[in-house]
Order: structure tokens, then sequence, then C-alpha cells
């Protein structure tokens, strides 16, 4: 049983089905990446997990409880953090105001978590003072990503992080999310850059039409010769 | 020497002093303004007659004081009773956002259906404010009426000019410091400031973040009747009230609230003293003006006045105009209409 699992999701936006009994799930202090080609549902099914679409099949639970009745509110609550691929953070306010807004639902002392957001993008730290609509497109991923922390989350959920990021900077947000990880937060994470994702992942799944098409630990996805000519270019 | 500092004084006394007030009258209204459309999302048609509202609520309270000998001079009783007209018409915005905007937010409106909303809001208050009070002029103003009396300028100076500086003025310019310190001072520093900030910004994050959109939706309405409540009694103090005169309002307001960028606090405020300023200086006469600075050959006929007053409203009208061809995001980048 893991810490994190939507099992067997099956829904949509409303209108035609787009996961079908999708299954995905992740253990504490792991990264489990999903890839897949443009259209396979990669987003839909984090959404689904995170409770922003109905699924009429199949359950989402939390740390033994099932939070399938549960909004994303009441998700963040229960231990989950989102992070949006766009619009992720608040552009008009600081880099500070963005991460008190993070814990806006937090009612104790929250500095010790900023101290910690800082301590792992010590470039924010720096820039705390400045607006985040003023920051470059990785720093704007950090801030994302701390806002999402501040609720000292069980579970990070990040959708395409690395989208319009340079590969150097890539490379440095893969590097935080793996010390994220470190600390014992459950990481579920979309991915556009596969390759790069699967390396750091413990767990890929490959979704194609809103299925499960492969499930296997990063490394064994890597190797899979059918993965690699099918989604990975070879 | 003494001509140009009787011009200076001419036009201090005719446009620099009222069109300062006019100008903290029109920010506090456009603020209210920008502060809805800012976190709810639209253009509220309705603001003109809210400050009507609590302007006539103002008012009966101010009789109802001097019926009682209730007064607090030289200060005009209004101030009294100005904290009797703000809750009010809190309990007056949240009751229609209760009855009218809370429907078409459940529903996702577009903005459109709630300005068209907004218009009838308008319309019912409009008319509960004229059934009350009636249409006509009222007079509240008590106390000491001016400062600065011209004759005793002119006395003191040894001036031709003088200079007049009326309580209403003063109280204007010194209320509308101090709201708008303390509504900077929410808005940046306490956590449901920054909240109202946040959503304003980015709803789906907001919501992300636990922020609760009714709760901030509640006290937008709360800030916005309160601003409505102070411009327009200041408004009414300083020339006197009507309720169609504040229907008219709403122009230059708008005005206000976009030239300096809707949605945007500071540009609201810029934006009230740009449109005030164009307007007087507009329509001001120069005649007298330029007779004390130009030699007497060149003196000018007419009364050198670029606008009948009875146009002023056309002023505000080319300013949104020109604003939202030449930069619709306003002075201070707030969003485009």
């Amino acid at each position: 049983m893991s810490f994190l699992s939507g099992e067997n999701m099956t829904g949509g936006y409303g209108g035609a089905d787009i996961l079908h009994d999708c299954t995905i799930a992740v253990d504490k202090g792991q990264i489990a990446v999903i890839v897949g080609p443009n259209g396979a549902g990669k987003s839909t099914a984090m959404k689904a997990v995170f409770g922003m679409l109905k699924i009429h099949t199949g359950r989402v639970i939390l740390d033994g409880t099932d939070i399938s009745g549960l909004s994303p509110q009441d998700r963040v609550k229960a231990g989950m953090g989102f992070v949006p691929q766009n619009n992720n953070v608040f552009t008009s306010m600081t880099v500070q105001e963005n991460l008190e807004m993070g814990a806006y639902i937090r009612k104790d002392d929250f500095g010790d978590t900023m101290h910690q957001v800082f301590d792992l993008f010590p470039i924010l730290k720096e820039k705390r003072h400045q607006h985040a609509g003023e920051l470059s497109g990785g720093q704007r991923q950090q801030v994302a990503v701390g806002r999402a922390l501040m609720t000292q989350p069980k579970v990070l959920m990040l959708d395409e992080p690395t989208a319009g990021v340079s590969p150097i900077v890539m490379d440095e947000l893969f590097d935080r999310i793996i010390e994220v990880a470190r600390t014992g937060i459950a990481i579920l994470m979309v991915e556009q850059n596969a390759r790069q994702a699967l390396n750091i992942a413990d767990k890929g799944y490959v979704l194609v039409q809103g299925r499960n098409r492969f499930t296997d630990t990063g490394e064994a996805l890597l190797a899979n010769p059918e993965v690699r000519k099918s989604f990975l270019g070879g | 020497m003494t001509d140009i500092l009787n011009a200076l004084i001419l036009f201090a006394n005719f446009v620099l002093v009222p069109a300062t007030a006019y100008g903290a009258q029109l920010a506090l209204g456009a603020l209210g303004v920008t502060l809805v459309f800012g976190i709810l999302r639209f253009s509220n048609f309705a603001h003109g007659d809210t400050m009507a509202f609590g302007t006539m609520v103002v008012i009966l309270v101010t009789w109802w004081f001097q019926s009682m000998g209730v007064s607090i001079h030289p200060l005009p009783t209004a101030l009294l009773a100005l904290p009797f007209g703000i809750l009010a018409t809190v309990g007056m915005l949240l009751a229609t956002d209760r009855l009218v905007y809370k429907f078409y937010r459940k529903e996702k409106s577009p903005p459109i259906v709630f300005v068209m909303a907004s218009v009838g809001v308008m319309f019912v208050m409009n008319g509960i404010v004229r059934f009350i009070i009636g249409p006509n002029d009222q007079r509240f103003a008590d106390g000491e009426r001016f400062i600065i009396k011209a004759r005793d300028f002119k006395a003191a100076t040894g001036m031709a000019e003088g200079l007049t500086i009326k309580v209403s003025q003063a109280l204007t310019l010194g209320i509308a410091v101090i709201v708008v310190i303390a509504l900077f001072w929410f808005l940046q520093r306490t956590r449901t400031g920054k909240a109202m900030r946040a959503f304003s910004d980015n709803e789906d994050l907001a919501l992300l973040s636990g922020i609760s959109p009714e709760r901030v939706v509640m006290i937008t309405w709360i800030i916005a009747a309160a601003l409505a409540t102070i411009a327009g009694t200041l408004y009414g103090l300083d020339k006197s009230f009507k309720p169609f005169t504040y229907f008219q309002l709403l122009l230059p307001i708008f005005a206000a609230a976009i030239v300096g960028g809707i949605g945007n606090p500071l540009g609201a405020i810029a934006g009230g003293f740009v449109v005030a300023f164009s307007e007087v200086t507009i329509t001001y006469a120069y005649k007298k003006f330029l007779r004390y600075l130009l030699p007497e050959n060149l003196e000018p006929d007419s009364l050198v006045q670029l606008l009948s007053t009875d146009y002023k409203f056309a002023v505000s009208f080319v300013i949104l105009v020109l604003v939202l061809l030449i930069r619709p995001t306003g002075i201070f980048k707030g969003k485009v209409l």
C-alpha cells in the first residue's frame, strides 16, 4: 500500500472520459514521474489525484484514508501540495509574500518553514523583497515550489516544473526536487522531458490515451527498448 | 512682482485648492471602484449611487443629531454621523451581494453579466435614495465654514487677491490622507490584506492556498462601502448633496480609476487628481489671471475659458477615450479592460 495512490481512476472534465482505469502511486521519500506523449492525460491524471476533476470510478488514498470526496482545498489541508504548470506564483507580490500566502492556512508560526525554503532555494532569500513577476522562469518555479512547501505537505505534486526553462536550470531544479524528496516528502511529477525525469525517478508511469502503458522503476523504463523506441526517441 | 503673486494667489484660490479637494474626493471614489474591480472582477456601476446612499444616511443621522443639539463645533456634525452612514452602507452592500452578485458568482457568469447586474443595482439604489430623501439639493454642512477667509487673507497680506480655504476642503484632504494610509497599510501589511491582493492577482492559486473567496469578497464590500460613504460625505460637505450629481460622479470616478490603471489602488489616487485637475484647469476662465501677467496691450477680451463648466464631463470622457486608445493599462499598469 503506497502512501498516496490514485487507484483505477476513470473520469474526465464532464464530457468523454479522459482517464481509463489509471493507477498512480507514490511513497514517502520517493519520486514518481508521469510521462507520455502529448494528450496522454498526464496532467489530467495528476489533477484527478488532487481532486481538480471528477473521477466516477476508482478512488484516491492518502496515508490509508480515502480522500476521493475532498475538494482540492481540503486536500491541501490534508497534506498535499500542488504546483500548477502555469500561473503558479502571485506575480504582483514579493517572493516573501508568496511564501506567506502559501502558509495561509497555517495558524502556527511558519518562520522555520520559510527558513527551510530559503535554505533549499538560496536565491529566493536573496530576492525575498522582489516581486515574483520580475524573476526569471527558473526562479519563478522555485518560488512556486517554495510556496507549495510552506504548508509542510507530505506529498508534493508538480505539473511540468521544467516547462520553458533552459536545460541547465532544469538540471538544477531536478537536483532541488531530489533534495525535497530526501526530506521524506513523496513527490509526484508530470514531465515533458521524459528522459531526464525518469533518470531521477524511483517510479515511472508511462501513460497513453489515459491508460497505464508501462509502470516500472525509472531505471527499468529507461532500459526498456520498447519505451525507448516509442517514447524516448530511441 | 505683486502682479505675479496676485496671479498665483488667484490661481491657487480658484484652481489649486478646489481641484485638490475634488481630486481627493474622486480618488476615494476611484479606490472603491478599483478594489471591487480587482477582487470581484467587474466594473461596479452602482458605486456612484452607493456614495449617494451612504451620504443620505449620514445626512439623516446629521439632522437627527442637530435636532438633539449634538454638535462637535467647529467641525461639521456629519463627521459624527459618518460611522453610522458607513455601517448602513456596509449592510446595504452585503445584502446586495447576498441577493444579487452571489448568484452570478455561483453561476460563474462572465464579467459583463456582473456589470449589467450592477446597472440594475444602481437603478434600485438610486430609487431608494430619491424615495427616502427626495431628488432635491440638501445642505447639511454646519460648524465653521472657513479656515482662511478671502477678506482676512487680503487684510493680512495686503494683496489684491484673496485666498479662501474652506473647512470642508481641508477636511477632505486630511481624511483622504488618513484613509489612504490606513488602506495601504491594510493591503500591504495585514494577513487579510495580503490575501486580498493574492486573490486579485491569481484567483486559482489563492484558492489553492486556502484563501476563502467569500471572506475576501465580504471584506472588499465592507471597504468599498466605507470608501463610498466617506467620499460621498466629503463631496456633499464641500459642495452639496443631490442624488443626480452623485450618479453623474460615476464618469469622472471611472475615468480616474482607468487613467491610473484599474485594479491598482495607487493608480486610483493618481487618476483622481489627474481627472480633477484636468477638469478644473480646462473649465477655469483665465482672463483675470492673464491680466495680471500680460502687458496691458495684450490683455484678453474674452474669458479665456477653454470649455464652459457645463461641459466639464466632456473632460472625463476625453481623458477616458485617450487613455483607452493610447495606454489602456493606465499610468500604473492596471488590468486591461
